[in-house]
């Protein structure tokens, strides 16, 4: 059961990846626009609800690429509109999401504390 | 008048030619090996991201979004650690996209340029600059987001 | 058009008091100095930090090193340079700039992208003809860590480069010009024409660069009524080999087939082949060191008689690309002769 879970999660993230690479070498766009691609696809799958079900067969395979990081975006403002109105809109993107980006400026800005960046050989 | 146009068309005629022979000769990314590559080590970064999920609904008793969160940080936690190091853009040159799609490519995109912009200062380098190239994917996530949230306002709520 | 004795054809100048190139020096950095070409540099730094606390700052210092050598080389001191020539691929030139500040020579700053070191040889034998300035001092330098920052991404971003991309140079060359003096002489030049076929991909300088590159030969042969036979080669400064492929296909549309036998890039002496730099060298560092480091020991051993040295420069800018503007190149060639 556990390892059919690890299969499914690796093949539906790796094919996400692949997906990407794709585009990338296809229409020569920058991995920046990729993320930011992937992450606004994200919202909307979500939003249409697609992305849900697919996070519950794929599990990490689906929330670890930035598309499930959009997926938690649009989640959380939907669900704090049912909550609290309108104003869900607004704070309940961020405050679902706001685990992955703290983790990601606070561990950035250790790391630059901590290290130089080094030359390429 | 018509003088400038038939030039005009001239030049873009030239320009079209020069993309042709530019285009036969560029050499072009493996694409299958590119493919493979990211696939198998995209693959490997979400088992990963599972596994630490797994072990924090396990041990830590965090539910499952909660846990799911979790495997998230351990990520972007080992991402930071690997670029400050100096290890991750050798990994990010072997998979591409592999490591930009998952989580692991929106931290290194963070932590990078804080790390490359320190001689310019705490503030206006490290501070700044972390969000040079994660900065867009926050501003269209989060648009997204209220857009979405708006709508089902309106429409469902 | 001004017609004088010194200017022939559209674009190309004559230097009748021949100016020479008295001394050089090459500075580079650690994978340059691995290359094939490693032994014949003055000196190879081993960090690429240089002991600075910025890359930026080490590209300066590699940038004055090079100037330095090379006045030593010529059994100078600082005081009896008259001026100096010189840019780099930074931001308003800040290593030309500062290195500038600390030799205390007058001081012309230029940038033309990867072609600075033509360029800077070219106005520096004009004005050591013109009897301005003598001896004139020309120099270019850039640092690969520093222009990926500046064009491309931080160091350690994780991601892929374009099998078409290529490897900035960490290095710098300076040139000592003296008017009738020195074993190579520069008798003309040719001013090159900004050229724009309408490349866009920033990983692809070679083919931004190539129609520049023909564009001057074509002008540099029309004004002087020349052939290829007339030269022993032909030397460009970072076409890569792409750049250098498409080079052969439009001078070969124009009727003149130059091919591997009689061209060289300095782009793709620099690094061997399993150095992992893709389409080869680049930057204004390329050109400026591989004229110390290559081309002028085989003018000096005989080897070559006549050599025309020409360094291509993508004058592209961060802004202008993500404006969608395409990419222009420009060419100025030299032509280098040695004495008999």
């Amino acid at each position: 059961m556990m390892l059919w879970t690890y299969i499914k999660v690796f093949l539906c993230g790796g094919m996400l990846c692949l997906m990407g690479e794709w585009i990338i070498l296809k229409t020569k766009l920058t991995p920046a626009r990729i993320l930011v691609a992937y992450i606004t696809a994200g919202v909307i799958l979500s939003a249409v609800g697609l992305y849900g079900p697919f996070v519950s067969f794929a599990q990490a395979g689906a929330t670890v690429p930035l598309t499930g990081f959009g997926h938690i975006l649009a989640q959380g403002a939907i669900a704090a509109v049912q909550e609290k109105g309108w104003i869900g809109a607004f704070t309940g993107g961020l405050t679902a999401a706001a685990g992955g980006i703290t983790a990601a400026v606070f561990f950035g800005f250790l790391t630059a504390v901590l290290f130089k960046p080094k030359a390429k050989q | 008048m018509k003088k400038q146009d038939q030039q005009n068309s001239a030049k873009e005629l030239l320009r079209k030619q020069y993309a042709r022979m530019v285009e036969k000769v560029t050499p072009s990314s493996k694409l299958l090996e590119g493919c493979l590559r990211s696939f198998w080590v995209g693959g490997l970064i979400c088992t990963l991201g599972q596994a630490f999920s797994d072990l924090g609904y396990r041990y830590l008793s965090l539910n499952s979004t909660e846990a799911s969160t979790f495997g998230s940080m351990v990520l972007v936690f080992i991402t930071a650690l690997l670029t400050g190091i100096g290890i991750f853009d050798r990994i990010g040159k072997y998979a591409g996209a592999g490591t930009v799609v998952p989580i692991t490519g929106f931290a290194n995109a963070m932590v990078s340029p804080a790390m490359e912009y320190r001689p310019e200062g705490w503030v206006l380098g490290t501070g700044a600059k972390l969000f040079t190239i994660a900065g867009p994917v926050l501003v269209y996530g989060i648009t997204a987001s209220v857009a979405v949230g708006l709508i089902y306002c309106l429409i469902g709520g | 058009m001004l017609k004088t004795v010194k200017h022939i054809g559209e674009q190309t100048v004559l230097l009748e008091s021949m100016p020479g190139i008295i001394a050089s020096a090459a500075v580079v950095g650690p994978k340059e100095g691995k290359g094939p070409l490693g032994i014949n540099f003055d000196e190879v730094v081993d960090d690429p930090l240089c002991g600075q606390e910025s890359f930026e700052m080490a590209e300066h210092m590699i940038f004055r090193r090079a100037c330095e050598k090379c006045i030593a080389n010529a059994g100078m001191e600082k005081g009896q340079v008259q001026a100096l020539l010189g840019g780099d691929l930074l931001n308003q030139i800040m290593a030309a700039s500062l290195s500038a500040r600390e030799l205390g020579i007058p001081f012309f700053g230029l940038y033309g992208a990867c072609s600075t070191m033509t360029e800077s040889l070219l106005l520096g034998a004009m004005l050591c003809d013109g009897g301005y300035f003598d001896p004139v001092l020309c120099a270019a330098g850039s640092h690969f860590c520093t222009a990926e920052r500046q064009y491309r991404f931080p160091l350690e971003y994780g991601c892929q480069r374009t099998p078409s991309a290529q490897w900035t140079v960490t290095g710098a060359g300076a040139h000592m010009l003296a008017r009738g003096r020195g074993k190579v002489r520069i008798p003309m030049g040719t001013v090159g024409r900004v050229i724009d076929l309408g490349v866009t991909d920033a990983n692809n300088m070679g083919a931004a660069m190539a129609p520049a590159a023909a564009d001057t030969i074509l002008h540099h042969l029309l004004d002087t009524g020349r052939t290829l036979a007339d030269y022993d080669q032909f030397v460009t400064g970072d076409l890569g080999a792409v750049g250098s492929r498409l080079l052969y296909d439009l001078l070969g549309k124009n009727g003149v087939e130059l091919s591997g036998k009689k061209h060289t890039d300095c782009g793709l002496m620099i690094f061997d082949k399993d150095q992992d730099v893709h389409a080869g060298g680049s930057g204004c560092g390329c050109a400026a060191s591989v004229l110390r480091g290559y081309i002028l020991p085989n003018l000096e051993m005989g080897h070559w008689k006549r050599v025309a040295f020409m360094a291509t420069g993508a004058l592209l800018s961060t802004t202008s690309s993500q404006q969608g503007e395409t990419i222009p190149g420009v060419a100025h060639l030299v032509v280098l002769e040695r004495e008999a």
